[in-house]
């Protein structure tokens, strides 16, 4: 059965066309990159799948049915730079939030979900800073926070929009590390990544995209010099001779 | 100051305690959504409403002045969204154009008013610069009910309004309805504008959802405290500001509740503990000192290593 399966999906931002004919089927338990140029809509394929941006045509379908069924089952890391870290709240909250969906709106967080926090936080090395600030963690950090928060979601599918972009190299460790726990428990992840030097490295798919889909497989198969070329167009200036 | 001991005067400070508190905590909705200004032209545009509910029923019925409010301020709000969505006119510019005309058109139909039997002594006048002690008590406790509605509202969805302003995409992804997050935001924040134009006035009513929740910045890093006490500020300016303007004859309320808060923000921007100019000032200093200690012990290290 297919995880998540997206067909004939197009979409545009203001005036210009961002998407156009995007078709794929993503296999439960893969690590999925989504790699691209800048303005490939990675991100914007991201929210479209998830509902957050508006679709032109095409269907999406999480597990054979729809978003909103499917819902509980999704996890989502949006980037970074989307929130406004002088927030003040502390990281357990932030984590926290990722369990209001189990909590059940309106309702009161217990004991049991702060554990769960706390566990999650632990998990991404970050136990030592559940009460600090958010506006005091570094951007690794904060990434880290919201690695912890997706993971307490509980999810079979998550989407990451850029989570090792501009992180130190430990946190990069701890957030691969996670990833491929992940994959080991079936979870299924697409992330979106920009560095295609790591790509072999740490994902068995991927996605290359540059407003539609150029190649989609397994890395080893489409992750070749001529499949990356075509999607980068002139713009790429470095790749691995094979 | 014999007034403060008649019950209707300790009706209207309970009252103006309770909106400060209620637009204490709607002001800290509209600082994390960056919407301050949008509280500044939603009480302008309040102004024709009101007159037309006074004009349609002919003498001064708070209930429908209250409704009159609300129908037009949620009208400029629905304008300056079509204006923002339609057309390149960015959203700051949206929010002047349209607190200025519908200001200047309140002012208009006000003066209309002003001039037909019955309407000079009607205190329509009060809903530009507020006049609490002009409120009776029927006024007083629809203006509790109100009020207590807003702070419940936010008190029983808190959780609900942390994870909307601080991620409202993550939110929707956990199945929040945002849609109806922002609807009952511009509930909240239109009725507690409306219920706070008799007392405070369509001018300075913004000021009351505005100055609060930046002093509670100062003091907090933590959400739920930033709204107790912006709800503390705002409950305190609004006593504080309805007991001196009981003072004088005539004196209007909205301008004393401005003053007390905004001396409540001068204190918390230099006492505050977090981010406050004196601890700031005082931690520059500590680091200072550390970093010529530092230094000095170095240097000296360095001239007795070199010695010997």
């Amino acid at each position: 059965m297919t995880v998540l399966a997206v067909h004939g999906l197009s979409a545009s931002y203001r005036k210009n066309k961002v998407l156009h004919d995007v078709t794929f089927n993503v296999e439960p338990g893969s690590l999925t990159s989504i790699v691209g140029p800048n303005g490939a809509g990675k991100s914007t394929l991201l929210k479209v799948m998830l509902e957050l941006h508006p679709k032109l045509s095409g269907t999406v379908s999480f597990f054979g049915s729809t978003h909103s069924k499917m819902k509980k089952r999704i996890g989502y890391v949006p980037q970074r730079g989307s929130v406004d870290w002088d927030f003040p709240t502390n990281a357990l909250d932030v984590v926290m939030m990722g369990l209001y969906g189990q909590v059940g709106w309106l309702k009161w967080p217990n004991r049991s979900h702060k554990e769960k926090a706390l566990a999650s936080l632990e998990q991404m090395g970050m136990a030592d800073f559940a009460e600090r600030q958010i506006s005091q963690l570094s951007g690794g950090q904060q990434q880290r926070v919201f690695l912890a928060r997706a993971l307490v979601q509980d999810a079979d599918l998550y989407f990451m929009d850029e989570p090792l972009a501009g992180v130190d190299a430990a946190t990069e460790r701890a957030i691969m590390t996670t990833l491929k726990e992940l994959k080991e428990k079936g979870k299924t992840v697409m992330v979106v990544h920009h560095d295609l030097q790591t790509v072999e490295d740490y994902f068995d798919h991927v996605l290359l995209l540059n407003r539609t889909v150029v190649a989609h497989g397994k890395t080893q198969d489409v992750f070749t010099k001529d499949n990356v070329y075509r999607a980068y167009g002139g713009t790429l200036r470095w790749m691995r001779e094979a | 100051m014999s007034m403060l001991f008649s019950a209707n005067a300790q009706w209207v400070l309970l009252s103006t305690l309770i909106l400060g508190m209620a637009s204490g905590m709607i002001g800290c909705l509209a600082y994390w959504k960056r919407q301050s200004l949008m509280s500044d032209a939603l009480s302008h545009a309040a102004l024709p409403g009101v007159v037309i509910g006074f004009a349609l029923i002919g003498s001064k019925n708070l209930p429908v002045m209250i409704a009159g409010a609300a129908v037009s301020a949620l009208l400029g709000a629905l304008l300056i969204q079509w204006i923002r969505t339609s057309s390149r006119i960015k959203e700051d510019t949206a929010m002047g154009m349209i607190l200025s005309v519908f200001f200047g058109l309140g002012i208009m139909l006000l003066t209309i008013v002003n001039r037909t039997a019955g309407g000079n002594q009607s205190g329509l006048d009060s809903f530009i610069f507020g006049q609490a002690a002009s409120m009776v008590r029927k006024d007083v406790t629809i203006m509790l009910f109100l009020a207590a509605v807003v702070i419940l509202v936010v008190c029983i969805a808190f959780k609900e309004w942390k994870l909307f302003l601080f991620d409202p995409e993550f939110a929707r992804g956990l199945g929040l309805n945002n849609r109806l997050m922002n609807s009952v935001y511009l509930a909240v924040l239109v009725l507690v504008i409306v219920i706070g134009i008799q007392a405070v006035g369509v001018i300075l009513m913004a000021a009351l959802l505005i100055i609060p929740s930046v002093s509670a910045r100062y003091w907090t890093h933590s959400f739920k405290w930033m709204v107790i006490l912006s709800a503390i500020f705002g409950g305190g300016a609004g006593m504080t500001g309805t007991l001196i303007s009981t003072m004088g004859v005539g004196w209007p309320t909205g301008p004393f509740i401005v003053v007390a808060s905004s001396a409540l923000f001068v204190i918390s921007i230099v006492f505050g503990s977090e981010k406050g100019l004196l601890i700031k000032a005082l931690q520059l200093r500590a680091q200072k000192r550390q970093h010529v200690y530092a230094v000095m012990e170095r240097s000296s290290a360095e001239r007795g290593g070199g010695m010997g």
